[in-house]
């Protein structure tokens, strides 16, 4: 199995609400909602973790799901989001995924 | 019902802020004739300040952000703010005039992630709307902007706002905004300046020419469902929330004041001197706006209109009463249906009464 790498896009914001996730695409102002097992794969989406690696260290851990469930759903979640913009997908690490943010660093270091 | 209305529910019952209006500054480079606001600065936050609230604004939930002012691009680190405000992940919507914004600012907006851009424009007609505005040359410069805006692939919603210099120009606006593919909003509210001053409201539409828009299929769309009589009012309608201001919205100042909205100014906090949450869970003035419910509303309760009118409790509140009926929201009932609110009708009557002092002069 390929290792697969996850990252969220820089075009688009995000808030957990409760359990939930909401993420608008900026680039087309689609909404989304996402529930609360794809909210621990979406907040693990670095770009430095890979999937099998969320999916063990996160989902398993946290929703008692063996990874050989877990992993093709956790994929085809990722893929899905892929197919709309929001989450990039790689065989590689993906950089520097975050914006900057100067003010902020200021205020907490 | 939409992923929109159940997010709302949501934040409504979980209490979280979704959305927050943050003027980042009341100085403008335009000087529009309906405008609420003074311009001068009083001792606007700096960029570190606002940061600070923006990462409070965070921890509370909200995601949806207005930035607006005043001009926000007067400010010089404005950019330094939107970025701070999306390294937070909130939805960035802007409210500028655009003049400031060329190839450079418009490609960094982009860059940023911003996801809409709201401009203002008064009329097709440089000569309607540089006189609204009072700044020759400013609506070719906003049209500039918001080509290039369009050009980087952002979302851009043309806000115009109709009143009594600019009332037949809608449609060229309209036109406008489809020959740039932006979004059109149409807005005929004047409201009292921030500091309760009423002289714009002179500027308001007249009932005629409102009541022009309101029949105009290309504006309104389905006349006949837009202007119909109001439907019986039942039980939810009763016990409905008048708007999101107070519940799962807020609005804040430059100078950090915290307010239910941008049109409601009553002052709840302050984010120089408290923690917004604090703010948020604990102003007495915030409990007093969540604890209004139609069915408790001294006169508006017994309206017919009860659950199609835009009642504002900001507007009614800057009128002398949240709980009131807003004197601008009957009119624009009534205009739109034909039929009188209970507001009216309680004006009507108490100007047939005569005076409680009788003086007869021999």
């Amino acid at each position: 199995m390929n290792e697969k790498y996850i990252a969220r896009s820089r075009q688009v914001a995000y808030r957990v609400l409760g359990e939930e996730t909401i993420v608008m695409s900026a680039s087309d102002s689609r909404l989304f909602n996402l529930s609360e097992v794809a909210t621990v794969i979406w907040q693990a989406a670095d770009g430095r973790a890979s999937l099998s690696e969320i999916v063990n260290r996160r989902v398993c851990a946290e929703f008692d799901v063996l990874p050989e469930v877990a992993y093709p759903d956790a994929l085809a979640f990722a893929e899905e989001l892929a197919r709309y913009g929001i989450l990039h997908i790689s065989d590689l690490p993906i950089p520097a995924v975050e914006t900057s943010a100067p003010i902020a660093a200021a205020v907490n270091p | 019902m939409s992923l929109m209305e159940q997010l709302n529910r949501k934040a409504l019952g979980l209490g979280v802020p979704l959305s927050v209006h943050l003027d980042v500054t009341y100085r403008c480079n335009e000087r529009c004739e309906h405008c609420y606001l003074e311009h001068d600065d009083r001792g606007e936050m700096t960029a570190a300040e606002i940061a600070d609230v923006l990462r409070q604004l965070a921890d509370a939930g909200v995601f949806y952000l207005t930035l607006s002012g005043g001009e926000p691009f007067v400010r010089r680190d404005c950019f330094e703010i939107i970025e701070c405000a999306r390294s937070l992940h909130f939805n960035v919507k802007l409210k500028t005039n655009a003049v400031l914004i060329k190839e450079k600012e418009a490609k960094r907006l982009r860059s940023l992630g911003v996801e809409q851009v709201q401009i203002s424009v008064y009329s097709h007609r440089a000569e309607v709307h540089d006189a609204i505005t009072k700044v020759p040359s400013s609506l070719n410069r906003t049209l500039a902007a918001i080509r290039l805006l369009k050009l980087h692939g952002l979302k851009v919603t043309i806000a115009n706002v109709l009143m009594q210099g600019n009332s037949r120009d809608s449609e060229g606006v309209r036109a406008l905004a489809a020959q740039f593919g932006a979004h059109y909003t149409l807005d005929p509210t004047i409201t009292p300046m921030i500091d309760g001053n009423t002289s714009v409201l002179r500027l308001r539409l007249p009932a005629r020419e409102l009541g022009e828009v309101f029949h105009n299929a290309e504006l309104v769309g389905d006349v006949e469902s837009f202007c119909a009589p109001p439907p019986p009012v039942d039980e939810d309608v009763r016990e409905g929330l008048p708007c999101s201001a107070g519940h799962t919205a807020c609005y804040i100042s430059p100078y950090g004041d915290v307010y239910p909205c941008v049109q409601f100014p009553l002052p709840c906090g302050n984010v120089r001197r408290q923690q917004f949450l604090d703010i948020w869970r604990g102003s007495a003035q915030l409990e007093q706006v969540r604890s209004i419910r139609a069915k408790g509303l001294p006169t508006c309760s017994s309206c017919s209109h009860l659950g199609t009118c835009t009642r504002c409790p900001g507007l009614a509140y800057m009128e002398g009463d949240m709980r009131g009926p807003s004197t601008a929201d009957c009119e624009k009932s009534f205009i739109r249906t034909g039929i009188r609110t209970a507001g009216m009708l309680l004006r009507d009557a108490a100007s047939a009464m005569p005076g409680l002092v009788q003086i007869q002069l021999s």
